[in-house]
């Protein structure tokens, strides 16, 4: 038996939206259990955040995602720490993750335009002292985000009656 | 003309399924818990494995028996989950779906006149495939108040000297009823005291909540007088892949293969070199289907109980069995008109034997807002017959 904890999370991952009373039923235990446990883990930042997948190309928004891989000259002590939180500050920047391999950042970003994320990436990001360089990748179609398929599925061909 | 028939055929009586069948197919718009299968889609890593078995041109018939690797996989995986140890190249077969396994069975252990247990509500097949194979069924109704489970006294009741096979279907398809080891035990002491046999039909294995399942082949003395029917069907949602296996001491399999050999040839190739895939690496797959089926089994068991529903709590596959005696019409009457007033399927429990009368066979192999939808629809038919009183 998976414990309470780990059960909810799994639910919320994929959908934040679930009501406590509704929750409690699905998971075999009481609302206020539930309740307490969420609180417990907004507290202590294991719950970080709700948020909405949203498919913007059919909210009709301009809407561009870029994928930007940055190299940095690590510093004595802190080691990547202090360009990254820099470059978390910015609102348009929706992660930064260090990353093993080739590139030490990878930074991705949200604008409404090309020419806005072009701008951030010469007039930001490139100038910040210990970026050696930056290569920016845009994202043309997501077909899988978040762990949802965002294309349409066939319609299920089972029967309506089977033994 | 003379007449092409078989008496022994004619003579059966078609599935109560298809009846209903028929009925709601006249209903395009009709939602339906009325399904016995996954609404999953078999995991896709066993998917590609069956499009990349074709590519490679894996089309020609298999070993009579299945696949020697996934002998040793079923082999392994049995071992690891019912704690049996069945020799792969002697003592298993794999076969077309669970069902193969229950027709081959009979057909190689009845003579005419044997008797055949069958405790019911259960799966529509033992009947039938008792009657072609020319033994005699005889059926132990189970009782709600047992939460539909076998007890010592109903077996032993129904045991006569010509009772050859008790076929323990658990857990089971319709009730969701299961077995737990210290339930197992006395049942196991009764078959060996009368040296009968049994089909234990496993097939909802993977799908237990709160209990694991347990084996009667596991007890004491039992391997051998035990044929355990399982397959890939329910818990990795392979339904239209067909595939199956029956597992059991080398004398009965010997047999059983010399039908499989002259009627099968083998099971599907490709569904085989899939399989092997589902049981090296999909335990992730199939423990996700079986924590959202519980959350369902949940959410209906909460529903029936605000509905004030009687129904048992049910620990296996993915039905509930609620009793809808209070409304004082059969459950095909009741079925019936839930279709035509709420346009929902449900499948009457007489399906599933008589003393299924009186209840509802509902399936939650569904989403939950399929679920919700259709759980709301039947609290209004509900209500409309409570208040006509």
């Amino acid at each position: 038996m998976e414990d309470i904890r780990k059960q909810i999370l799994k639910y919320l991952e994929k959908n934040s939206r679930v009501d406590l009373g509704e929750l409690a039923v699905l998971m075999g235990t009481d609302e206020v259990t539930i309740a307490n446990e969420i609180a417990q883990m907004e507290k202590e930042k294991i719950i970080c955040g709700y948020h909405t997948l949203i498919d913007w190309d059919k909210a009709g928004e301009e809407h561009v995602n870029a994928l930007i891989e940055v190299r940095v000259t690590p510093r004595r002590d802190q080691g990547f720490d202090k360009t990254a939180e820099r470059i978390c500050n910015y609102p348009e920047v929706t992660a930064v993750y260090l990353i093993s391999g080739g590139y030490d950042l990878l930074v991705t970003l949200e604008g409404k335009t090309l020419q806005e994320v072009s701008r951030f990436v010469s007039g930001k990001l490139s100038p910040i002292e210990d970026v050696i360089s930056t290569s920016t990748y845009f994202i043309l179609k997501k077909y899988k985000d978040h762990g949802t398929i965002m294309f349409k599925k066939n319609k299920s061909e089972r029967m309506l009656v089977t033994p | 003309m003379r007449d092409p028939l078989s008496k022994k055929v004619v003579g059966i009586a078609p599935s109560g399924i298809r009846k209903f069948f028929d009925l709601v197919s006249e209903m395009p718009d009709a939602i339906s818990l009325g399904v016995g299968e996954p609404d999953f889609d078999t995991p896709w890593r066993i998917r590609e494995e069956g499009i990349y078995s074709l590519e490679r041109g894996r089309t020609f018939y298999t070993s009579n028996a299945g696949l020697k690797d996934l002998k040793i996989e079923i082999s392994k995986y049995l071992q690891r989950k019912i704690s049996v140890s069945y020799d792969p190249d002697s003592e298993i077969i794999v076969t077309v779906g669970g069902s193969e396994g229950i027709d081959i069975a009979f057909r190689a252990m009845l003579d005419p006149g044997d008797e055949v247990l069958i405790p019911q509500p259960s799966y529509v097949s033992y009947l039938p495939c008792t009657v072609l194979a020319d033994g005699v069924p005889v059926v132990i109704p189970l009782q709600q108040k047992n939460e539909f489970k076998l007890t010592a006294e109903e077996l032993e009741a129904a045991i006569t000297p010509k009772t050859k096979i008790l076929v323990l279907p658990y857990p089971n398809n319709p009730t969701g009823a299961i077995m737990t080891k210290e339930e197992l035990e006395p049942i196991a002491e009764v078959v060996k005291k009368h040296d009968i046999f049994v089909l234990s039909d496993e097939i909802y294995s993977e799908l237990t909540y709160k209990y694991d399942h347990v084996s009667i082949a596991s007890l004491p003395g039992m391997k051998e007088r035990t044929l355990v029917i399982n397959g890939f069907s329910k818990g990795f949602a392979m339904t239209g892949w067909r595939l199956g296996y029956i597992c059991g001491q080398k004398k009965i399999v010997e047999q059983m293969l010399k039908i499989h050999q002259f009627a099968i040839m083998c099971a599907p190739t490709n569904s085989q070199y899939a399989a092997i895939e589902g049981l090296r690496n999909c335990d992730d797959e199939v423990q996700q289907m079986r924590t959202a089926y519980n959350q369902r089994r949940r959410f209906l068991l909460h529903e029936f109980k605000r509905m004030q529903l009687d129904c048992f709590e049910p620990f296996g596959a993915f039905y509930i069995f609620p009793n809808i005696q209070e409304f004082g019409m059969t459950s095909e009457e009741f079925a019936t008109r839930f279709l035509e007033e709420e346009k929902v399927a449900v499948v009457p429990g007489s399906a599933f034997g008589d003393c299924g009368e009186g209840y509802l066979r509902v399936s939650y192999a569904y989403s939950l807002e399929d679920l919700k939808e259709a759980i709301g629809r039947l609290g209004h038919f509900i209500d409309r017959l409570r208040n006509q009183d």
